[in-house]
């Protein structure tokens, strides 16, 4: 297929499985991130250091796709093991936005997002560690859902940040969204942390009308465009009018989010990347004929992007003697925070509104200069990782000429409320 | 400086393999010594990208029977964490091990100290971990050197236990572990014959100086090796005015020294932190479940009571499970002879071809019969002994050997009264006038020298005391 938007680093069209027919995405194509592993088909996670890696098995996600019927269409593009917030930092070139193609997709799952807003497919798997699903959906002007921690198998998905992330999934509209979270939503032994809370798709219906929506003031606080506050208080007002009742809240421990997120995310990742020495996975380099040592380190050097080095240097640093005090444990504290006061405000909501980004999709090459500018355009979707709760992010308008998504959380295992009240906007706004 | 101010400290880290059938975090089988490499391995032993570990209950279970037997006291809780290191054996580059919150704290062993008194070794910790794969160097100067790697050992369980530095010998040392292996075995848990089941981290220091850390100790003999020849060395070192450096080194199996390992290898922040994957367990509930057999010392005590035999003896056979059972067989036959001739005479012989008691467990039977024809007087012990030898070796050798009886017949050592050997006994003591004078003058030791010719003449079959008896009477005294 014609690939305009630099959706995809591997087009497969797998044949759907023998037998499936009855399954509830007989026939559909479905785009796969390419951090989830893929029996027998290159996963890179849009890394150098992984190319020519053939996954021998398939994610507990990619096994129910299969089973429901689903058609493989590809791997999609990423920044590089999900770190970055444009999908610029993949080794394989960005993605492009289909509704601006000057523009960054947003990421991490910029190429599965590309590839739904593009007509490509109709749905695609992503995954969210601290807004990747979520972002490019906002960016590109689709549906995308991060669900609460454990709902979704991570058995399979390449860790970035392992307490933070799910595969979830993205969509142009709310159904197929939901249709396709119902596939994969689930215990599975394979994944420790998961539990066992399937969806039933069955019960997807419009219903907005008595829903409490918080709506925290941290969410419309300075950084925040005030065109996309407007066009997503807008939102929230046509929410009311639908019947839902609005209160203001306040969740003053978010000023730690950024920081415990960053902390947490690099510390994972500097361990969990640390087993791609170039002896298993990527080319064999002229360099393994040094002493492992050097070889190790010539390897990785080369092998993996600044950004990434960036992550793994700072993580490393963090955990290293004299440091973890100072920066892990202070973190896990911070998270704990965090995800109690989230609990606690939403004992008195249904759930939570606010924009999904505090702007709208940036220029290429606009946010790659400075790496915190970056950092900080996740500042409203990482609350929701740290809290471990579910977060739908759904097209609410345009802001000059872009589009920019409302962000609806909700409580843990809840992700029900919030599809629900997510298709009555999206009915309401056809 | 004298002797004494050198005060040993000896404080020991052992790892066990734990004796379940899955390795740690995946459903792999964990008895893979006899395949072919990378046979027992899956996306998660592999460390495959997006594998997650999936803890095998089980091994949680061995590893708290083991804190219990050992007096430990288990926490609510505990958690895993990433020991995180670079190494090539190593496939996800951490280790998910424990960190502060450890199964077990505390505990203790029991063991005789070189006096014979009894001492208490007080333990840190107990926790579970999993085994890395095993490097294999091959090559040569010629044609270049290269390594291999097998990863079916990545991710067996393993259970680390640690003492605190409170050993203060080798000997100790060596005795500290075999009461823990006889007490893993007798829990179950552990299975002491299977190659590099065992591995041990020494430190050791002389009071008043540096502690220095051996890695790496693979066999029970080289521990006190290693320990022995790193005092010797600390000793001289201390003694030529030189200054202990605290340092890692590692134990030469062959040679018997320790060698210093290279700082790079050691200058490890291995960063650890909660493991992510897994959750945080509770095992309050799994120690409920928990019901201890009967434990070496218990049983030690019981076969004083019950058989009535001496404590050292009972020490011995209770120290080690398959060789207690082994005795319990026999000791029918009469328990006092059947001790003896267990942890006196078999024992000698099965070390002496390093044998295992599992070797000869299968032939009880045959041992209670060669016990019992000692006991009716039908052999000597000597004959006994004799008899016992070519049993072990046709064992070892073949798997099987004929019966007791049956070799006794065709070597032709039935016991014979001293009565019908008079004819021999005189010409011996006929061809040695010099040891019958010798003898006469008061020499000590030059009747046993004529009573050793005639034995070894008769080939053993008569009693010794007998022949004794048999040359005084000759002799006119
Ligand atoms: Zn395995």
């Amino acid at each position: 297929m014609e690939d305009a938007y630099h959706a995809f680093l591997t087009q497969t069209e797998l044949p759907q499985e023998a037998g499936t027919e009855g399954g509830i995405l007989s026939g559909i194509r479905v785009a796969v991130k390419d951090n989830i592993s893929t029996k027998g088909i290159e996963t890179t996670c849009a890394s150098k250091i992984l190319k020519q890696y053939i996954p021998p098995y398939d994610a507990t996600a990619v096994a129910k796709l299969k089973a429901a019927g689903a058609v493989i269409a590809g791997k999609t593009n990423m920044d590089e093991f999900g770190m970055g917030s444009t999908t610029e930092n993949s080794a394989f070139g960005p993605a492009l936005n289909p509704k601006d193609i000057t523009r960054a997709t947003g990421g991490s799952s910029g190429g599965s997002a590309a590839a739904v807003a593009g007509g490509l497919v109709p749905m695609a798997l992503g995954s969210d560690t601290g807004g990747s699903i979520r972002c490019p959906a906002a960016w590109c002007g689709i549906v995308g859902l991060k669900p609460s921690y454990g709902r979704v198998s991570r058995f399979g998905l390449i860790a970035y940040a392992n307490s933070f992330e799910q595969i979830g999934p993205m969509a142009a509209n709310v159904s197929d969204c939901a249709k396709l979270f119902s596939v994969i939503a689930g215990g599975d032994r394979k994944d420790s942390t998961s539990v066992d809370k399937p969806y039933d798709f069955a019960g997807l219906k419009p219903e907005i009308k008595g829903k409490v929506i918080g709506v925290p003031k941290e969410y419309f606080a300075e950084g925040v465009d005030p065109e996309v506050g407007e066009t997503v208080k807008a939102a929230i007002s046509r929410l009311e009018s639908l019947g839902a009742v609005i209160k203001d809240v306040s969740i003053p421990s978010m000023k730690y989010a950024l920081a415990a997120y960053y902390v947490t995310c690099t510390c994972e990742a500097s361990s969990n990347l640390d087993r791609f020495d170039g002896v298993r996975y990527g080319e064999i380099a002229p360099e393994m004929n040094l002493p492992w040592h050097d070889a190790y380190t010539k390897v990785r050097t080369a092998g993996f992007g600044p950004e990434v080095r960036r992550r793994i240097i700072l993580g490393t640093f963090a955990l290293s003697a004299g440091y973890y005090g100072k920066y892990y444990v202070k973190a896990r504290y911070a998270r704990q925070k965090i995800a109690k006061e989230f609990a606690e405000v939403l004992t008195g909501c249904d759930m939570l509104a606010g924009p999904t980004m505090p702007n709208t999709a940036p220029k290429l090459g606009e946010l790659m200069k400075t790496p915190l500018e970056m950092y900080q355009a996740d500042i409203l979707t990482v609350p929701a990782n740290i809290a471990g709760i579910p977060a739908i992010s759904v097209p609410c308008g345009t802001v000059r000429g872009l589009p920019a998504g409302l962000q609806l959380m909700g409580r843990m295992y809840d992700e029900e409320t919030i599809l629900n009240a997510a298709l009555a906007f999206e009915e309401a706004n056809r | 400086m004298t002797e004494e101010n050198f005060q040993v400290i000896i404080g020991l880290e052992v790892h066990c393999q734990l004796n379940t059938k899955t390795k740690l975090f995946c459903s792999c089988s964990a008895d893979f010594r006899a395949d072919a490499p990378n046979t027992h391995v899956c996306p998660v032993c592999l460390g495959l990208p997006g594998a997650l570990p999936v803890l095998n209950k089980k091994a949680v279970m061995y590893a708290l029977k083991v804190a219990k037997a050992l007096n430990c006291t288990i926490p609510e809780e505990g958690e895993f964490c990433r020991k995180n290191y670079f190494y090539p054996d190593l496939v996800k580059a951490y280790q998910i091990t424990m960190g502060d919150d450890p199964l077990a704290v505390g505990g203790y062993i029991e063991i005789e100290d070189d006096a014979g008194n009894p001492k208490v070794v007080n333990l840190t910790r107990i926790h579970v971990e999993e085994d890395p794969g095993r490097l294999v160097h091959m090559g040569n100067k010629e044609r270049g050197y290269y390594t291999l790697v097998d990863y079916n050992r990545s991710g067996i369980p393993l259970i680390e236990m640690v003492t605190e530095p409170e050993l203060s010998s080798p000997k100790e040392a060596r005795r500290l572990l075999n009461k823990l292996r006889a007490t893993l075995e007798y829990l179950d848990v552990f299975d002491p014959e299977k190659e590099g089941s065992l591995r041990v981290d020494a430190n050791i220091s002389i009071k008043g100086h540096e502690r220095v850390e051996i890695k790496n100790i693979s066999s029970y003999k080289g521990v006190e090796k290693a320990l022995t020849f790193e005092i010797t060395r600390q000793k001289n070192l201390i003694r030529r005015g030189g200054e202990i450096v605290r340092e890692t080194r590692h134990f030469q199996e062959g040679k018997g020294t320790t060698t210093s390992a290279r700082s790079k290898e050691t200058a490890n922040d291995y960063r650890y932190f909660p493991e992510p994957d897994l959750p945080v367990i509770r095992v309050a509930d799994w120690v409920k479940e928990i019901a201890l057999p009967e434990l070496p010392d218990a049983r030690r005590d019981r076969f004083m009571q019950q058989y009535g035999i001496a404590v050292n003896h009972a020490r011995t056979l209770t120290g080690d499970l398959k060789l207690a059972e082994f005795y319990e067989t026999i000791a029918k036959e009469g328990a006092a002879i059947a001790a003896s001739w267990t942890a006196d005479v078999l024992i000698g012989e099965l070390n002496y071809r390093d044998m295992a008691v599992s070797e000869v467990s299968g032939h009880a039977a045959e041992f209670a019969e060669l016990i019992a024809l000692v006991r009716d007087k039908k052999i000597t012990d000597k004959a006994g002994v004799e008899v016992l030898r070519v049993w072990l070796d046709a064992i070892h050798k073949e798997g099987k050997c004929e019966k007791p009886a049956a070799i006794v017949e065709r070597l032709g050592l039935t016991r014979e009264s001293g009565e019908s050997f008079r004819g021999i006994v005189e010409a011996i003591l006929e061809k040695n006038p010099q040891a019958v004078a010798d003898h006469r003058a008061g020499k000590k030791g030059a009747l046993n020298f004529i009573v050793g010719q005639v034995m070894k003449e008769i080939k053993g079959k008569s009693d010794p005391r007998e022949i004794h008896a048999m040359i005084s009477e000759i002799l006119g005294e």
